[in-house]
C-alpha cells in the first residue's frame, strides 16, 4: 500500500495536491479519451448506420442490427466472408496457441539451466520478438517462396514443397486426401453456418494459413520463453533438490512440481496468445492481403478492408465489435478456468500471481514482433 | 567408479544441453542470416539459390536501388521523427501521470486508476476503425498531429510508470517538501532522475514499439510523402513494382529498417528482457 504523503493538518496541501494531481493526468487522460474511448463510442454508432464515408458519421442513418445481421444471418458475400475469416482465424488461434505455449516453456525449461553462455541463448531466442512485423513477414514471403529456402531444404530430402502461400488447400483436407477422401459427404457439402459449408469448416488451416501459424511461433515464443523464465525462476531451488533426493526423474520433476507450480502463468500465456491471435492483421496486410481464395482472410484484415476500400464502413465497425466480443469471450473462459484449478491449491502457489493487466499484450501474442505499451 | 560414471553422466548431459541450445539457436537465427546474405545477391542468384551463403555475384545494386528509386530516405526521415516525437511525448506524460497516480492524493484518483487498467484490455486492432473516425473528426487525417498524437498516451505506460514510483522510498520528496518546493519542481528535478532505469525501459519500449508500428500508419495518413518505413517497405513488399520477385530489394529494406532496433536491443538486453517479464508480473 501507498504510503500517506500528505498530513492532514493541513487542508491547504490537500487542495494543493489535488489541482496538481489533475493537472498531472491530465495531458495523459485527454488523449486516451480522445483516441480510445471516445472513438470507441463513435464506431459503435457507425456499426449501427449505413455510413459510407462520405461527410461526418453523424449525419448517417440509424440502421439498428442491420449490420450485424448481414454478417451473422444473412447470406450473403459479406456473411461467407466473415465466417470464412472466422475459420481461419479460428485453426489459426488453435494451432498458433499450443504450439507457441509449449515452445516458449521447452524454451524457458532449456534457458534455465545454471550452465554457461545460456545468455546468449536466451538473446538469440528472444532476437525475433524485437523485430518489426514487416521485416518478418517479408522474410518469410521469402523463406516460403515456392523457389524459397524451405522448398529448397525440403528438396534435399527428396520432398517436393508445396507452393506454400499460393495454395489454398486445408491442411486437414490434403489428410484427408491421403486416405483417398476429397470429395465431402452430401451431408457435409450442402449443410451451411454463417455461408460457409460444413464440409468447409473442417477444412482446417489452408497451407498459405500455416506459414501465418510458423511465423507466430517464431516471433511470440521468445517473449512467452521471457515470461516462462520469469516464473520458473521464483521456484525454490530446494523444492527441486528434495525431489532429487527421491529418485525423482527430469522429466517427473518436471511434469509433476514444475508444471504445477508455474500454472498461473501457463494460464496467462494461454490467455494473452489467445488475445494476440484473434488479431493478427500486420502479417495479412503484408503477406496476402487474405489470398489465395480467401483462406488467410482474418476478421481483423476483413474489418479494415470492408471499411476502408469497400466502403462499407458500418459492416466494418460491426465486423470489429464481433471481434471483440470473441476475444472478451476467450478472456473471460481462461480467467473462469484459472480461477476453478487455481482455488484449491493457493497455499502451494509459488510461483507468480495471476497479473492485474499486461500492457499490450495484444502486440506481443498477436505474433507480432516489438512488443511495447 | 561410481562417481566416475556420474561425472561423465553429467558431462555428457551438459554436452547434450548445448547441442540442444545451438541447434534451436541457429533455427531462430538463420533466417536472418539468409535475409542478410540474399540482400547482397542478384536477383536470378537468390531465386535459384536461395539457400547459399555468399553471394555470387557479390551485389550492393538492391541497396543502391532502395536509395535512387525508392523514397527509402524519406521513410526513415519520417520513421526517426515520428518514432522520437511520440517517445519522447510519451515519456513525459506517462511519467507525469504515473507521478500523479502514485503519489498525490486526491479524490478521484483510485477511479482513474480503475479505467485506465480497463483501457488497457481493450484490443489494438479492434481501434483502427474508431481511431480513424477520430482523428479525420478532429481534422488531422493525413498529417504528422494524426500519426504521432494518438499514438502518445498509453495505458500500459502509466501503469509501468506508477508501479516504478510506487517502489522508490518518498523520503527524499518529503524533505523537498518540507522546503517549499513546487510539485512539479519535485518532480522534475528530484523523482525523474530517480526514476532513470524506469524512463529508460520505457523510452526502450516506445520506440521500438512506435518504429514497428504499421497499422496506426495505415489508417491516420495516405499521402506517400508520409510513408514511414514500415509502411513504405509493407508497399514495396506487396505492390507489383516492374518485373520479379525482388526478393533482394525487399530484403534489403527489411535489414536496414531492422538495425536501429537491433542495436537498442543488443545495449539494451537485459534491460529489455526483464522489462518483458517483469511487466506481466505486476
Amino acid at each position: 500500500m501507498l504510503k500517506r504523503f500528505a498530513r492532514r493538518r493541513d487542508p491547504g496541501i490537500r487542495g494543493h495536491q489535488a489541482a496538481a494531481g489533475w493537472l498531472f493526468l491530465a495531458p495523459a487522460i485527454v488523449l486516451l479519451g480522445l483516441f480510445l474511448v471516445l472513438p470507441i463510442a463513435m464506431a459503435l454508432w457507425v456499426s449501427f448506420s449505413d455510413w459510407n464515408g462520405n461527410g461526418s458519421p453523424r449525419h448517417a442513418h440509424f440502421v439498428g442490427l442491420e449490420n450485424y445481421r448481414h454478417l451473422l444471418t444473412q447470406p450473403g458475400l459479406d456473411q461467407s466472408n466473415f465466417g470464412t475469416s472466422l475459420r481461419n482465424n479460428f485453426y489459426y488461434v488453435l494451432l498458433v496457441v499450443p504450439i507457441q505455449t509449449a515452445v516458449a516453456l521447452f524454451l524457458a525449461v532449456l534457458v534455465n539451466r545454471g550452465i554457461k553462455a545460456v545468455g546468449s541463448f536466451r538473446t538469440a531466442y528472444y532476437f525475433p520478438s524485437v523485430t518489426s512485423s514487416v521485416a518478418i513477414t517479408i522474410l518469410f514471403l521469402f523463406l516460403f517462396s515456392p523457389t524459397g529456402v524451405i522448398n529448397e531444404l525440403l528438396s534435399y530430402f527428396g520432398v517436393t514443397g508445396p507452393s506454400w502461400l499460393y495454395d489454398p488447400r486445408g491442411l486437414f483436407h490434403v489428410i484427408l486426401a491421403q486416405f483417398g477422401v476429397d470429395q465431402p459427404p452430401a451431408s457435409l457439402a450442402n449443410g451451411m453456418f454463417l455461408g460457409v459449408s460444413y464440409w468447409d469448416w473442417l477444412s482446417g488451416p489452408s497451407i498459405a494459413m500455416c506459414v501465418f501459424i510458423v511465423m507466430a511461433v517464431f516471433t511470440t515464443s521468445g517473449t512467452f520463453m521471457l515470461l516462462f523464465l520469469a516464473a520458473l525462476q521464483s521456484i525454490d531451488d530446494s523444492v527441486n533438490e528434495a525431489a532429487a533426493l527421491d529418485g525423482a526423474t527430469e522429466w517427473r520433476k518436471f511434469r509433476y512440481i514444475t508444471v504445477p507450480m508455474i500454472r498461473p502463468m501457463i494460464f496467462t500465456v494461454v490467455t494473452l496468445g489467445l488475445i494476440g491471435t484473434w488479431q493478427i492483421f500486420d502479417q495479412i496486410y503484408v503477406g496476402t492481403k487474405g489470398s489465395p481464395s480467401n483462406t488467410t482472410l482474418t476478421p481483423a484484415f476483413l474489418s479494415f478492408n470492408t471499411s476502408f476500400n469497400g466502403s462499407e464502413w458500418g459492416v466494418g465497425a460491426a465486423i470489429a465489435f464481433i471481434l471483440f466480443a470473441i476475444i472478451v469471450f476467450f478472456t473471460i473462459v481462461t480467467r473462469l478456468v484459472t480461477r476453478n484449478t487455481d482455488r484449491v491449491p493457493r497455499r502451494r502457489r509459488f510461483g507468480p500471481t495471476q497479473p492485474l493487466g499486461f500492457p499490450d499484450a495484444s502486440r506481443i501474442a498477436s505474433g507480432e514482433p516489438g512488443s511495447a505499451p | 567408479m561410481n562417481d566416475a560414471s556420474a561425472v561423465r553422466r553429467r558431462r555428457l548431459r551438459t554436452g547434450l544441453s548445448y547441442g540442444v541450445l545451438v541447434a534451436i539457436a541457429v533455427v531462430f537465427l538463420f533466417p536472418f542470416v539468409i535475409a542478410v546474405v540474399t540482400s547482397f545477391k542478384t536477383e536470378p542468384d537468390a531465386t535459384a539459390n536461395p539457400l547459399t551463403l555468399i553471394p555470387s555475384p557479390f551485389t550492393t545494386e538492391a541497396y543502391s536501388q532502395l536509395f535512387k528509386d525508392q523514397d527509402f530516405l524519406l521513410w526513415v526521415k519520417n520513421s526517426v521523427f515520428v518514432t522520437l516525437s511520440v517517445t519522447f511525448l510519451r515519456v513525459f506524460l506517462d511519467s507525469l501521470a504515473g507521478y500523479a497516480l502514485a503519489r498525490l492524493r486526491f479524490r478521484g484518483r483510485a477511479a482513474v486508476f480503475t479505467t485506465i487498467v480497463a483501457v488497457m484490455a481493450v484490443p489494438g486492432v479492434v481501434l483502427l476503425i474508431p481511431k480513424f473516425l477520430m482523428i479525420r473528426q478532429l481534422g488531422i487525417y493525413d498529417t504528422y498531429q494524426g500519426m504521432i498524437i494518438p499514438l502518445i498516451s498509453t495505458a500500459a505506460g502509466i501503469f509501468i510508470m506508477k508501479n516504478f514510483f510506487e517502489s522508490i522510498p518518498v523520503s527524499v520528496e518529503e524533505s523537498a517538501r518540507i522546503d517549499g518546493a513546487s510539485l512539479f519542481r519535485i518532480y522534475w528535478s528530484i523523482v525523474l532522475p530517480m526514476a532513470w532505469p524506469a524512463l529508460i525501459t520505457l523510452f526502450i519500449l516506445s520506440f521500438q514499439g512506435s518504429w514497428n508500428e504499421l497499422a496506426h500508419f495505415i489508417i491516420s495518413a495516405q499521402s506517400t510523402s508520409l510513408n514511414t518505413l514500415t509502411k513504405g517497405v509493407a508497399q514495396l513488399a506487396s505492390g507489383q513494382l516492374g518485373s520479379g520477385n525482388r526478393y533482394p530489394l525487399k530484403l534489403a529494406a527489411s535489414v536496414l529498417m531492422t538495425i536501429p532496433v537491433a542495436i537498442l536491443f543488443f545495449i539494451f538486453q537485459r534491460r529489455i528482457m526483464n522489462a518483458s517479464a517483469g511487466a506481466v508480473k505486476e
